[in-house]
């Protein structure tokens, strides 16, 4: 777009070359978005990393050298390399590093889930509450007010607090928590749209709100929508093991980054390594969705 | 700016009213009945009906809920049900705590914080810039309890210079700031508390950093012939609103997020005190904590938005 075609010193392009394909392929937005992520290597690094993390946790029975459950009391808090325990065992003698590869099953889907029933109802409302009449946005939006106000980690151990612990409840409380924001970033791109010439003339030629939601006002919000979203996921993890460290969260003996380190800080002084573990586990997961979240956000957005 | 303060504040209030509808609702979120944790289990149904009846138990919900904000509104969170204690004597003393933190952890994650973010931001692209934003993201998400442990690993079992909990053995009542031998129990915990608001803060300051740079009043101080470090001056000053607003904002969430750092390091703040009523199911002072919090929280939102409306005059029509 940067040559402009100026009448004296360019000729004329010929038929043919206006038939011929363009000189430069032209791009979808998400052709585009692909293409500027395949160029960006840090996050593609990380990104590696957290498909590994996410096929360790999968394929955990496979890659594990031992039973997470299975406890030995002569074997308790045993050092690196012990008897083949390459990690050593905790504190009921289990085998560390089988009870950290376990231990990513729940860690990420408490960190997904939550992320995602928040992404589908507070996407939902902030649609509705974008798109209807006024007195639906302001029922909406000043609820979410109310929940905006308590700091996360208040909400989220107060709705878990008073509920019990459990991973169902874990997820909902963090669902609770992360639905107001993702009903914000919903609602505002849904009412930059709204008064668009477009949508006005969808509405002229007779198209219903259903139809205006689904085909012009979906697209445009799913963008920042899923940015939003893809940055929870880090927040989400570190909340969830979180929760689990406070023992709200997921309880024993089912192996989890947080409640595992809850339960090594007994025995801090006498294997201070195997107890930093777990937390390593947390922050390198962390971490690399962080990153790739940065990625993604760079290369989505197009003002660049 | 009178205008705007009255209208902020009138705002305030249907969201604190909110707030403490939700704290009121979350004796129903408990499962079973509330009075389960003080009643014998082999109470007879007329005991039963006696205690609901001493609580209020047994009027219409609504009207449990205006009784209730009656008594908050006039200082009474009720009684504890482990300690029979008032809440509002606990939840006071452990609040204090909290803020000590807080108010040590603010300052530090300011200073760090803006100090790397205003380099990064005046160098983009260079080493010190990547350094500054990896040290940023490594702050966001580091689980800040398992900092605590590690902190508490390398200088209190290796090197013992530093306690690795608690307040001291006189406990809180008898704590000094002003002596070592009480302060020192304050600085694993503070520096803990401070990664996250570190992060957080270079971020911002990188951000309005880079964006300050970029607008032509600061193109004019150059060709007006201002030395670069004159130049800076002027950015870092018009930067600072934004950067302002975010530190009074993470000082509520220190606040109310402290919960981690204050279990991790056996703290005896409001965290620590929510963790208690947690394990007991003691929901009057559940109830009591979050409340007290949440409006904390809520009171320093107002704050910030008036301080910056007083920095930066746009803001007030807005």
């Amino acid at each position: 777009m940067s040559k402009t075609a100026t009448l004296t010193d360019t000729p004329l392009p010929t038929d043919s070359e206006f038939e011929g394909a363009p000189a430069t392929p032209v791009r979808g937005y998400w052709q585009s978005v692909l293409v500027r992520l395949s160029r960006d290597w840090v996050t593609l690094a990380f990104g590696v990393v957290v498909l590994f993390i996410i096929c360790c946790a999968i394929f955990a029975p496979l890659i594990a050298p031992f039973d997470p459950y299975s406890q030995s009391i002569i074997g308790r808090l045993k050092p690196f390399g012990w008897r083949n325990h390459p990690w050593g065992t905790d504190e009921l003698g289990r085998d560390l590093m089988s009870r950290l590869i376990y231990g990513g099953r729940i860690s990420l889907v408490m960190g997904l889930a939550p992320v995602l029933v928040a992404t589908i109802v507070g996407g939902t409302l902030g649609v509705v509450g974008g798109f209807a009449g006024k007195i639906a946005n302001t029922a909406i939006m000043r609820t979410m007010d109310v929940f905006y106000a308590f700091p996360s980690i208040l909400l989220a151990v107060a709705i878990s607090g008073a509920m019990g612990g459990g991973i169902t409840n874990g997820i909902i409380s963090l669902s609770l928590v992360f639905i107001p924001a993702m009903c914000r970033v919903a609602e505002t791109a849904t009412a930059q749209i709204k008064n668009l010439d477009y949508i006005e003339a969808a509405r002229a030629s007779g198209a219903g709100t259903l139809a205006i939601v689904r085909h012009h006002v979906l697209g445009n919000v799913l963008g920042p929508v899923f940015i939003y979203a893809s940055s929870l996921v880090s927040v989400s993890i570190l909340l969830a093991s979180g929760l689990s460290f406070l023992g709200l969260g997921v309880q024993p003996p089912e192996p989890d980054w947080g409640l595992m380190l809850s339960t090594l800080r007994q025995s801090i002084y006498v294997d201070p390594l195997g107890c930093a573990m777990p937390g390593i586990a947390i922050f390198i997961t962390s971490i690399c969705f962080n990153l790739v979240s940065d990625g993604v956000r760079a290369a989505m957005d197009v003002r660049e | 700016m009178l205008g705007y303060i009255i209208r902020r504040i009138l705002f305030a209030i249907p969201i604190a009213l909110g707030v403490s509808v939700v704290c009121f609702s979350l004796v129903y979120l408990a499962p079973g009945d509330p009075l389960q944790t003080v009643l014998p289990p082999d109470a007879t149904a007329e005991t039963i009906a006696i205690v609901k009846h001493a609580y209020g138990f047994d009027r219409p919900i609504p009207v449990q809920y205006v009784l209730w904000l009656w008594h908050v509104l006039h200082g009474d969170f009720g009684r504890s049900i482990a300690t029979q204690r008032p809440v509002t004597l606990e939840v006071f003393g452990s609040v204090a705590n909290t803020a000590m933190l807080a108010l040590f952890a603010v300052p530090l994650s300011f200073l760090a914080g803006f100090s790397m973010g205003a380099v990064a931001g005046c160098f983009p692209g260079r080493i010190m810039d990547r350094l500054v934003t990896g040290a940023a993201v490594i702050g966001v998400s580091l689980p800040n309890y398992w900092l605590g442990l590690v902190l508490v690993i390398a200088f209190a079992v290796e090197y013992m210079v530093l306690p690795a909990s608690g307040m001291g053995q006189q406990g809180s009542a008898a704590f000094n700031l002003f002596h070592w031998s009480d302060a020192k129990f304050l600085v694993l915990p503070v520096i803990t508390l401070a990664m996250i608001p570190i992060g957080i803060i270079a971020r911002t300051t990188r951000a309005a950093v880079a964006e300050v740079r970029g607008q032509d009043f600061v193109t004019t101080l150059r060709a007006m012939g201002l030395s670069e470090a004159a130049v800076i001056r002027h950015v870092l000053k018009n930067s600072s609103p934004q950067v302002l607003a975010v530190m009074g904002l993470q000082f509520g969430y220190l606040m109310g997020g402290s919960i981690l750092v204050e279990t991790v390091f056996t703290w005896p703040g409001s965290g620590f005190l929510l963790n208690k009523a947690i394990i007991n199911r003691d929901i009057p002072v559940l109830q009591g904590t979050i409340l007290a919090l949440s409006l904390i929280f809520v009171a320093t939102n107002l704050v910030v938005d008036l301080l910056q409306a007083t920095l930066d005059p746009r803001i007030r029509r807005a």
